[in-house]
């Protein structure tokens, strides 16, 4: 049942993903993501994590396909012709992806578990988002600062960027007109 | 802790001036002039105490420098009475000269460049004079090499000066490199450059007399550079390009005497090594003879007290070689006091006359008194009249000669005397009686000028009595403490005063007076009568033997001609058109290429990196 | 039975993917959606390790992954909307002002 499960949610994620790096347009290609993305979170929750699945959708399925589609409606891009579609490196690009894969599959073929299991069996992961929870307070209260401090950051240089800078916004408009 | 002060106060200053005060002359010169005398001023406790116990324990303060497997170079200070008394001259000497400096360079433009030069000069000299071991008097060798190219090319954008300075530089070198060798040979003998420790070595005989007579001859050769010694003399005379306090300094009172001092540092290895001993007497020998004769035939004021230096330096080695180390100390001492008096008046003649030739001098004694006199005292010195100073100083290495039994050599330093007589009785009546041939109005010095002249010539005339036979201890006993253990023979020289060798040379001296006076204060001359009536003799020694005419014919030319060549094309077809454009061609045209990889485009880079993690990857299966 | 591989395989299989599309796609945007996707085949492996390891260390890198790449994604847009102002074009190829 969880196998059959799996096959589906995976499937779909890697058509998605396909669709998503081969489609012309870039507002079909974000909604492919979604799909993936949901995927993923699926794939969360089959592996005990129903909290990763939340935090999945809210943020990305929820904040950053937002902002993505918001981009594309911003920047007002449509179709794209065949010869603005793909970059002109495909030819060794394609090669070094092949290559890429090749060896990726190979080492995962020839990897081993060796570590040594931790504590938080099924059982203990039943009580999931009180887990984490602790753990990111506790052990991890640290990296989780720096990480919102992070996010302060980016939001403040996300309006630095895009906001217009008024003195030249005038001069643009000035010498237009 | 003082003794290091004495060595690190000159540096500092000189640093410091060089790089800060450079700009307010009168600073650079206080601070200069400062550093010196507070060395004199650390100096003179020791020397004081030095008459009360002749016989100090050597106090020796070394931390070390260098230390790898199989060698240990230590840095360190030395003092014994050799060192106090070598210590005394350089800093009393070199405090009178900075203090006339400031007089005789006023207005110059590179004024404080002067006083910086001069502060790493003493620097260096005291260097010299403190060390314990060869390594680093070999340093501080060079550095004093290096002080004195400066001092000498002072007036840099004057062709001739800087030809005398390259010249006095390279001709060092050639006797630094025996020198050198020779500190090999007594590290590669004893294993150590400790000189204690090399003499201890010594006296228990553990090196061979074929190795001492080899280690004692090269390290000769570094003595025959500095002090200017027959082969290699030929920088001294052309030295005096420079400016006439450091003719004063460099050329008469310390660094030549630097030679000096060091045979005497290692006298242990001569007395152990007669054969040496023997080469080096005949050298210091005939260098003095030699000099005298030339002397004779020149008409530069500063050239005949420069050959009369040659003439000196001789002498005292001379009396290293035959064994009288405490006679070679005592007429140093002497001889810095009378000669320094001799440059430093000479350098008053020139600025009140703006000549250096003295057949345009003459009667310049009512003129300027004060130098005259001063002027008159050190050349009586100099000669060795009864009883200045040179008196002293002078029969001791004669009677060390007498007693070492080399008659011959005792008849070249009776003959020097009296020539030395000569030409400077030609000197002084020359150019302070003589007719009247000078043109505009010479006046007296200023008083810092003529005040170091009067301290000056105070010594040159009472400095002999330190050596007065009857004195106990007297001058001999403080230097031969050191070398007395290995009982060398010159030792006995210096307490008998011989009576038959002083009247030998005083009467040498008194007809030498009387044959130059005759001569040259006769009315109406107007260049030399030498030149006259022996003109073949006269144009030889002006020449200086044709020996400088031989070096630029046979030696430079070959070198200018053949090695220059060979080196020249070396440089230009393989240093820089192979290596040194070769390789910029090839950075270049790396470069060229690798520029193309910065194509800005983002996706490439992408490329690149996913193709650098794939490489990784690779790796690290093929390891696995 | 699912084991790790499964798991991993799934997420190599994005990863390539996402690299095909940050390698070969003209369009900026079109790279960074490629980005997230790298992003998430991350993800993936980090929870199915940690699942499989019983361990909470991948969990909580994923939380933080997720996070950055928000970031990632608020200032590389920010970036995009003011190059496209200055340039009007979001093909990244005509996008070559810091080439030799």
């Amino acid at each position: 049942m969880e196998q059959l499960f799996f096959y589906i949610f995976a499937l779909v994620a890697v058509v998605s993903a396909v669709l998503v790096v081969s489609v012309r347009n870039a507002v079909h290609s974000a909604f492919y993501l979604i799909i993936c993305l949901l995927q993923v979170a699926a794939l969360f929750i089959l592996l005990r994590s129903p909290f990763l699945a939340a935090v999945q959708v809210f943020i990305y399925v929820g904040a950053v396909m937002v902002l993505f589609l918001f981009a594309v409606m911003v920047l007002d891009i449509g179709k794209e012709k065949t010869k603005e579609f793909i970059h002109s490196q495909w030819l060794p690009a394609v090669g070094v992806i092949i290559a890429l894969f090749v060896m990726i599959g190979y080492m995962i073929k020839r990897g081993k578990l060796s570590a040594s299991l931790g504590i938080y069996n099924e059982a203990a992961l039943a009580k999931n988002t009180e887990v984490i929870g602790k753990t990111l307070f506790t052990q991890y209260i640290f990296p989780f600062e720096v990480v919102s401090l992070l996010l302060l950051v980016a939001l403040i240089g996300a309006i630095v960027l895009v906001m217009k800078d008024k003195g030249r916004a005038r001069k643009n408009n000035g010498a237009g007109s | 802790m003082d003794i290091w002060a004495l060595l690190v106060i000159p540096l500092i200053v000189s640093v410091f001036i060089a790089l800060v005060t450079r700009k307010n002359e009168e600073l650079s010169s206080y601070l200069s002039i400062g550093a010196v005398v507070i060395g004199f001023l650390i100096v003179l406790p020791y020397l004081l105490k030095l008459p009360g116990d002749p016989h100090m324990h050597p106090i020796e303060q070394a931390f070390t420098w260098i230390s790898i497997k199989g060698l240990k170079i230590e840095m360190g200070t030395l003092i014994d009475p050799l060192s106090i008394i070598m210590l005394f001259v350089v800093t009393f000497v070199g405090s009178l000269i900075h203090i006339y400096s400031k007089g005789y360079m006023h207005g110059d433009p590179g004024y404080s460049r002067f006083f910086a030069c001069l502060s790493l000069f003493i620097f260096s000299m005291l260097g010299i004079v403190l060390s314990n071991n060869l390594i680093m008097i070999f340093v501080f060798w060079e550095l004093v090499g290096l002080a004195s190219y400066l001092l000498i090319g002072y007036y840099f954008e004057k062709p001739s000066a800087a030809d005398a300075a390259k010249k006095a530089f390279l001709v060092n070198r050639i006797g630094d490199f025996g020198f050198i060798l020779g500190i090999f040979v007594i590290y590669y003998a004893t294993g150590t450059f400790n000189f204690i420790e090399v003499e201890h070595h010594i006296a228990a005989g553990h090196v061979s007399s074929g190795t001492l007579t080899l280690a004692a001859l090269l390290i000769f050769c570094g003595a025959v550079g500095k002090s200017a010694q027959f082969p290699l003399h030929v920088w001294l005379p052309d030295a005096m390009e420079g400016p006439t306090p450091v003719s004063a300094l460099i050329h008469a009172a310390t660094m030549v005497a630097a030679g000096v001092y060091m045979l005497a540092r290692t006298s242990f290895l001569y007395a152990a090594a007669p054969d040496a001993m023997v080469i080096v007497a005949y050298i210091g020998g005939f260098t003095a003879l030699m000099a005298a004769l030339i002397a004779l035939a020149q008409s530069d004021i500063k050239r005949i007290i420069a050959f009369s230096t040659l003439s000196s330096l001789g002498y005292m080695v001379l009396a290293i070689g035959v064994g009288g180390t405490g006679a070679g100390m005592f007429y140093l001492m002497t001889h810095a006091f009378f000669k320094a008096l001799l440059f430093l008046g000479a350098g008053s003649v020139i600025h009140a006359c703006h000549t250096n030739e003295i057949w345009e001098m003459g009667q310049l004694y009512p003129k300027m008194k004060t130098t005259a006199v001063t002027f008159f005292l050190g050349s009586l010195a100099m000669m060795g009249v009864f009883p200045f100073s040179g008196f002293w100083s002078k029969d001791e290495i004669l009677s060390a000669t007498f007693q070492s039994g080399n008659y011959f050599l005792f008849a070249m330093g009776i003959l020097t005397a009296f020539i030395t007589a000569v030409f400077i009785s030609k000197l002084v009546v020359v150019t302070f009686f003589g007719d009247k041939k000078y043109h505009g109005h010479p006046h007296e010095s200023p008083k810092v000028m003529t005040i170091p002249l009067i301290i000056l010539s105070v010594f040159a005339v009472v400095a002999g009595f330190a050596g007065f036979p009857g004195l106990e201890p007297n001058f001999g006993t403080f230097v031969h403490t050191a070398g007395a253990a290995l009982g060398e023979h010159g030792a006995h020289a210096e307490h008998h005063f011989n009576f038959m060798v002083a009247s030998l040379s005083t009467i040498a001296v008194l007809g030498g007076i009387l044959l130059g006076w005759s001569i040259y204060s006769r009315k109406g001359m107007k260049s030399d009568v030498m030149a006259e009536r022996l003109p073949f003799t006269y144009k030889f020694l002006e020449n200086r033997f044709y020996i400088d005419h031989i070096y630029d014919t046979y030696f430079v030319a070959w070198i200018y001609n053949g090695l220059a060549k060979i080196l020249n094309y070396i440089e230009v077809n393989i240093i820089i058109i192979f290596i040194i454009n070769g390789s910029a061609y090839t950075v270049r045209q790396i470069g060229k290429g690798l520029r193309l990889t910065t194509t800005g485009q983002l996706q490439n880079y992408a490329f690149v990196m996913v193709g650098g993690v794939l490489v990784l990857m690779i790796i690290f299966a093929a390891i696995l | 039975m699912l084991t790790i591989f499964h798991y991993l395989i799934l997420s190599f299989l994005l990863f390539s993917i996402g690299v095909a599309g940050v390698l070969l796609r003209r369009n900026i945007i079109i790279v960074l959606m490629s980005l997230e996707l790298i992003f998430n085949s991350v993800n993936i492996s980090l929870a199915a390790f940690s699942y499989y390891l019983q361990s909470l260390n991948g969990t909580v890198f994923v939380i933080f992954n997720i996070t950055v790449a928000a970031a990632e994604v608020a200032i590389g847009l920010a970036i995009l909307v003011s190059v496209y102002r200055v340039r009007k074009t979001v093909n990244v190829e005509d996008l070559d002002e810091m080439r030799y």
